[in-house]
């Protein structure tokens, strides 16, 4: 049986987009397979009683070393920041390509802890800062030095003992542009290392909380249980930054999207599923439930897709128990459907990333294919006709063309770049001041103008005669050739209407990294925690590749 | 050092704030990034260029043609630039193309690599007497490297190379006769038992 990929008109909602879940195609996972192999080692750590100073962490494999470089810091309590606007961090951290000398540490030392206002080189790859989860640290600190293990209930509630603000790479700042690293076969999948700071990082604040506990009560101080480490991960604040992202990489999000919807293909064109496989998407079924459960927000709109989510699943769940039977040919192919007729989309994605866990062999090679070379497709095919131009919008771009900017509520908002961070933002056209500035991220109606103009000429006219006349149409020009290539590379609605939740787009982008427990903060920020019960480093050689439902 | 992808981020950006379409400013954003990656001043040149722009006006040329002469003031060279790339499949049957008066002729550059590119053939740009052989958008051979601002090319012509060897048929034969000393001659059997057809192909 032949089985459709899914359409992108419906998968690249944002509602759809912004209900995906980590999978086993997800970064953070990705890289621990990939990296496992890895020596890891932990090679200086000169930390004062109170856990300031400087620490050093490196994976190796043959002459390749990875070195992350930490800079803890003394931050008073009203410096403490989570929002990217802050200046001082409790920790401040880089990713070093090879080991780093004496000078390169000086160096650091001064422009690492300075993040964004700093400057970095061509030998640094990433740069992030985070803040101690104080409540959690300062607690865990206090147990250990009086020689017990912390209240596993607090710390699983909260999840991590640090909190990231941002992770920066690929050239930024001056950091080490991505075509010097881009043939290295251990790092060409997306965010490798970012994934490997934000990993090393977590480790960092295991051994950071033991070392200041010790310091505290040398003769009764015991150390964070393994057992516990494991379940702690690093959280994360996101905002508008990452949003954009989206949009401005079509090629990229196609491929990470293509690679989830392969995937999902396949597998619902298995005829015969095997028992094992079966029983292994059943107890990673069940077992997630309690990632669900475990699950706290404030965000009443979180709260009620996870209590969405939660019925759901149970009702699934029941289902697959009591009516169905895995020895039905194409399965997986019956439960989709049954998904999508009787389950809300958190639910269907949900599952559907389930789905990808027995299979390995239908996963793995389609990791390999979720990077782009994005410059390759950046030339417009000037050739190419206005009635062919035509047809690519018609097409890909069918439900786009129905929206109406003239009303007021379809045309509510602008993205801009603000003066004071350089970050992106959002604001009320009618209400704020800049919209002249806007960013090119109202795609939408910049497709459906470009779908009225196109109108205006002959259909035989080449593209390249097009544009002597509407350069202002260029950019989605260039993005209309793309989708007719790439049909996932776009989402289909409008960004800049009444009723976007711009955490969409940031859910989207984060379920491929691998986060869990979406915690929204407001439909512009979020909080996330990443690597929560993945294996330690000394764990990596030898790992339960379903951790993230243990 | 500034980072390239800082590099193309600052020129896109401040290409909008000089008042091109987003699609242009990307377009410049790319170029700047490949002339510093090749060694030319692109930053330079455009930071020049905006600051002139605010004070003087400059002639778009939207249709390329054999020879293109301004009207009044010097031609952008962004526009120019982007017209001849978006124009290039058309205009790869004229032998050489020239303009008079480009500004800031650096800038033009980017597009001419880019086209040769997109054509698959060699071009040759001349700008008063600096040449830039741009080689499939890979690589660029100049006698004039480093030279900073330039502020016009008053004599600008481009030349189409067509895909022909660099050598005569005597030279390769020389090399490809040297070349065969690598190989084995085969004893019959091999020659019959061996890949494809052999020698016999009547089924």
């Amino acid at each position: 049986m032949k089985v459709e990929l899914r359409d992108p008109n419906k998968i690249m909602k944002l509602s759809r987009l912004g209900s995906f879940h980590q999978s086993k195609l997800s970064f953070l996972r990705s890289f621990l397979r990939e990296f496992k192999d890895w020596e890891y080692k932990r090679d200086l750590f000169d930390l004062n009683k109170f856990g300031h100073g400087l620490a050093i962490y490196s994976f190796k494999k043959d002459d390749r070393v990875y070195s992350l470089i930490c800079f803890a810091n003394e931050l008073n309590e009203d410096e403490r920041s989570d929002r990217v606007i802050a200046t001082k961090w409790d920790a401040a951290f880089t990713l070093h390509d090879g080991v780093p000398s004496k000078n390169d540490i000086e160096r650091l030392k001064n422009e690492v802890p300075k993040q964004e206002v700093g400057r970095l080189s061509y030998k640094e790859l990433t740069l992030s800062r985070a803040n101690k989860s104080l409540r959690v640290f300062n607690h865990v600190v206090e147990s250990l030095s009086n020689g017990v293990q912390p209240d596993t209930e607090l710390l699983s509630k909260v999840g991590y003992l640090y909190r990231t603000t941002a992770v920066y790479g690929s050239g930024k700042f001056g950091l080490a542009d991505r075509f010097r690293i881009k043939n290295r076969e251990e790092i060409y999948g997306p965010f490798r290392l970012e994934m490997m700071l934000v990993y090393l990082v977590r480790q960092f604040t295991f051994d950071q909380v033991n070392h200041v506990a010790k310091s505290k009560n040398p003769k009764k101080a015991v150390n964070l249980d393994p057992e516990i480490c494991r379940k702690l991960g690093i959280g994360n604040s996101t905002g508008l930054g990452m949003a954009p992202f989206i949009v401005n990489h079509p090629t990229l999000l196609n491929n990470w999207i293509y690679a989830r919807e392969v995937a999902l293909k396949e597998i619902r064109e298995i005829k015969h599923v095997k028992t094992e496989h079966s029983n292994l998407f059943k107890l990673c079924l069940n077992k997630s439930i309690k990632n669900i459960t475990s699950w706290n927000t404030d965000s009443k709109y979180q709260q009620e897709k996870i209590k969405i989510l939660l019925k759901d699943v149970k009702i699934f769940i029941d289902f697959l128990e009591d009516k169905f039977n895995f020895s039905n040919e194409f399965a997986f192919n019956e439960i989709y459907l049954w998904l999508e007729k009787n389950s809300r989309e958190e639910c269907v994605e949900y599952v559907v990333s389930m789905m990808m866990e027995p299979y390995d062999d239908i996963v793995n090679p389609l990791i390999s294919k979720m990077s782009s070379e994005e410059e390759k497709y950046f030339n417009i095919p000037t050739h190419r006709t206005v009635s062919q131009l035509k047809a690519i919008l018609e097409e890909k771009y069918s439900k786009i063309l129905n929206i109406d900017f003239s009303k007021n509520k379809n045309n509510q908002n602008f993205w801009f770049i603000s003066k004071n961070k350089e970050e992106p933002r959002l604001a009320d056209r009618f209400e704020e001041n800049g919209s002249e500035l806007e960013q090119p991220l109202a795609i939408a109606r910049d497709i459906k103008k470009l779908y009225e103009t196109l109108s205006l000429h002959k259909n035989s006219s080449t593209i390249d005669r097009f544009l002597s006349s509407n350069s202002d149409l260029r950019h989605v020009i260039r993005r209309a050739f793309i989708i007719e290539k790439f049909p996932y590379s776009e989402i289909q609605d409008n960004t800049i209407g009444k009723s976007i939740m711009p955490i969409d787009m940031l859910r989207l982008k984060l379920s491929f990294f691998g986060a869990l427990k979406f915690d929204p903060k407001s439909d512009k920020w979020l909080r996330i925690c990443m690597f929560q019960g993945a294996p330690l480093p000394d764990q990596l050689k030898n790992y339960d590749d379903h951790w993230v439902y243990n | 050092m500034k980072s390239l992808s800082e590099i193309e981020t600052v020129s896109k950006r401040s290409s909008r704030a000089a008042g091109y379409s987003w699609g242009v400013a990307e377009e410049i954003g790319k170029n700047i990034r490949m002339l510093e990656m090749f060694g030319i001043c692109g930053i330079k040149n455009l930071n020049y260029y905006f600051r002139i722009k605010k004070k003087k006006q400059f002639e778009k040329l939207n249709l390329i043609s054999t020879k293109n002469k301004i009207k009044k003031w010097e031609f952008c060279p962004i526009i120019a630039g982007l017209n001849f790339l978006d124009q290039v499949r058309s205009l790869e049957t004229l032998k050489e193309i020239k303009f008079e008066k480009i500004a800031y002729p650096l800038l033009f550059l980017p597009f001419i690599s880019r086209a040769s590119e997109v054509i698959g053939k060699k071009l040759e740009l001349n700008i008063d007497n600096r040449l830039f052989l741009l080689n499939y958008n890979i690589s660029i051979y100049s006698n004039s490297l480093n030279e900073g601002v330039v502020n016009i090319g008053n004599s600008v012509s481009i030349k189409f190379q067509e895909n022909i060897d660099s050598f005569k048929v005597s030279e390769w034969e020389e090399l490809y006769k040297l070349s065969q000393n690598t190989f084995v001659e085969e004893n019959e059997n091999s020659k019959n038992m061996g890949a494809g057809a052999g020698l016999t192909d009547n089924d």
